[in-house]
């Protein structure tokens, strides 16, 4: 299903468009709209509960590269970030760490891209007091979103690279922040190209092959991406190439990403001198251990 | 592939192909037959290169003693394995033309011994390729049955007829052509009842039969 062809839906019927969402996953799956619903609801709880519980922790996590990142900027006093900015980022950067040391997350949409939803969910729950029935509405219209990508293109770094990641968590926290302030579909759409087309081709590197350098901090810095073009979507700023083609575009430049920028840790940062040198005294300490 | 497996699942990080996958794999088999009490990992591929860092260990303990992937105490699987007795080893080899992620569990408990061999292929789903020896392609996403029966005429059929369920897939393989043994594995729509399992123990070319069942709403 096109992003477009849901906005057609709603434009015919005007039902609320989280409703159409799920009749759509009805339509696909067979699901009961009703227990959908209430499995994301569980999501987004858990979401709260473990951002709420790592908020600014210190991790311990597996290979020791991250862990004390989110603690950092918890503890600092932000010069430039609005309070709103300042808890999405902390939260992004908790759930990377929290993944990065086994700790509990959601894979919204993956493991390595879990803190870019929650960080701006969270942010709207705690910093604007936001209602729970009208975040689950927003967090439907985000999954829809995440949806497209998944059925028109791929979610996987391994097949498209970072953007397929990152990028996708990055349209859905857009479009659930959008959503949220605007409850218009159509501004919803703009929002999730404008993200989409800012993360457009970034690259899936990671030290080693581990979820950690640099997937945190790119959860981190993911949520302002998304919070500015929320902003930018809300203001009425349109994007030129409509969500769909972005989508389908992010799919061909990953299809056209080489091997080694895609998950496999032999590309881009992961190939760098430092890098190697990280990964090598890893791998040491592994056997000192063993 | 729906909203759900977008926006979800709820698991222990940090990889959903190389933890989450993990573990699902070694649930399969607690499934089949319980804990336990000896069991060796063999990991192949980028399973062998990135266990540590995946936690693809941990992960894979905890599923062999029966953790679901979003349980807080997958963390702490080496703890928890020790606590009931389990023996375990990990190795590392090519196990040849296979996916990059794929492991081999090899775990006996008492008389028991199976061998199952299975593939992470992505978002946390899997494939298991090889049970005793039997090539397969079990998703986790139904019940099966794993049969050891006498290589007879008529075997698979009084097996059949014990089953009163939709059936999805069967598999079946001579394994053991001196002694005259097969193995039958079956992908069901629905969890086998007790009368099922009790109806095909008792039949006279049976000589084993284990069930995985799904609980409601469960992948593997």
């Amino acid at each position: 299903m096109k992003f477009a062809e849901l906005i057609e839906i709603w434009q015919n019927t005007n039902l609320e468009f989280s409703e159409i969402i799920l009749a759509q996953e009805m339509i696909e799956t067979g699901r009961d709209p009703e227990k959908v619903k209430q499995v994301l609801s569980n999501l987004l709880k858990v979401m709260f509960e473990e951002a709420e519980k790592n908020f600014g922790k210190r991790f311990e996590t597996l290979t020791g590269l991250t862990g004390d990142n989110a603690y950092k900027l918890a503890n600092a006093k932000p010069k430039m970030m609005s309070e709103f900015n300042y808890v999405a980022t902390v939260v992004a950067l908790s759930m990377g760490e929290s993944n990065a040391s086994m700790g509990r997350i959601v894979a919204c949409p993956t493991a390595g891209s879990c803190g870019v939803v929650p960080g701006a969910a969270y942010a709207l729950w705690k910093v604007q007091r936001a209602d729970f029935n009208d975040l689950l509405k927003s967090f439907i219209v985000a999954s829809g979103i995440g949806n497209v990508v998944a059925k028109r293109a791929t979610l996987s770094g391994a097949a498209g690279g970072c953007q397929a990641e990152i990028g996708t968590a990055t349209a859905m926290a857009s479009g659930l922040l959008t959503y949220y302030y605007s409850n218009d579909p159509i501004k919803v759409g703009h929002a999730a190209a404008l993200a989409l087309k800012a993360l457009m081709g970034l690259v899936c590197d990671p030290v080693g092959g581990f979820v950690e350098v640099p997937c945190v901090k790119r959860n981190g810095n993911a949520v302002n991406v998304a919070i500015a073009t929320a902003e930018m979507a809300l203001a009425g700023i349109e994007s030129v190439i409509p969500f769909d083609e972005v989508v389908e575009a992010m799919y061909e430049v990953g299809k056209s990403l080489p091997e080694s920028l895609r998950e496999t840790g032999l590309g881009g940062i992961a190939a760098t001198k430092t890098a190697k040198e990280v990964v090598e005294k890893i791998r040491e300490n592994w056997k000192g251990a063993e | 592939m729906g909203l759900l497996e977008v926006s979800g699942p709820v698991m222990t990080g940090p990889s959903s192909s190389h933890t989450l996958g993990a573990l699902r794999i070694a649930r399969f088999v607690y499934k089949l037959m319980g804990i336990p009490e000896s069991v060796v990992f063999t990991l192949h591929g980028s399973f062998a290169l990135t266990y540590k860092g995946h936690g693809t260990d941990r992960a894979l303990l905890a599923g062999i003693i029966g953790l679901k992937a979003d349980d807080p105490r997958v963390k702490e699987a080496y703890d928890l394995a020790k606590d009931v007795g389990l023996k375990y080893e990990f190795e590392f080899a090519d196990l040849g033309d296979v996916h990059p992620n794929t492991v081999l569990i090899k775990a006996r408990k008492g008389d028991l011994y199976n061998e199952v061999e299975g593939s992470s292929i992505g978002g946390g789903a899997i494939r298991i390729t090889k049970i005793n020896g039997v090539e397969c392609s079990l998703a986790g996403d139904y019940p099966a049955l794993v049969v050891v029966n006498k290589d007879r005429p008529g075997a698979l059929k009084g097996i059949l007829d014990c089953i009163n369920t939709n059936i999805a897939n069967v598999y079946l393989r001579r394994v053991n052509a001196l002694k005259g043994i097969a193995l039958t594995i079956i992908e069901l729509d629905e969890n086998p009842t007790e009368e099922v399992l009790e109806c095909i123990r008792t039949l006279k070319n049976v000589i084993e039969v284990c069930a995985v069942r799904l609980e409601e709403g469960e992948m593997i």
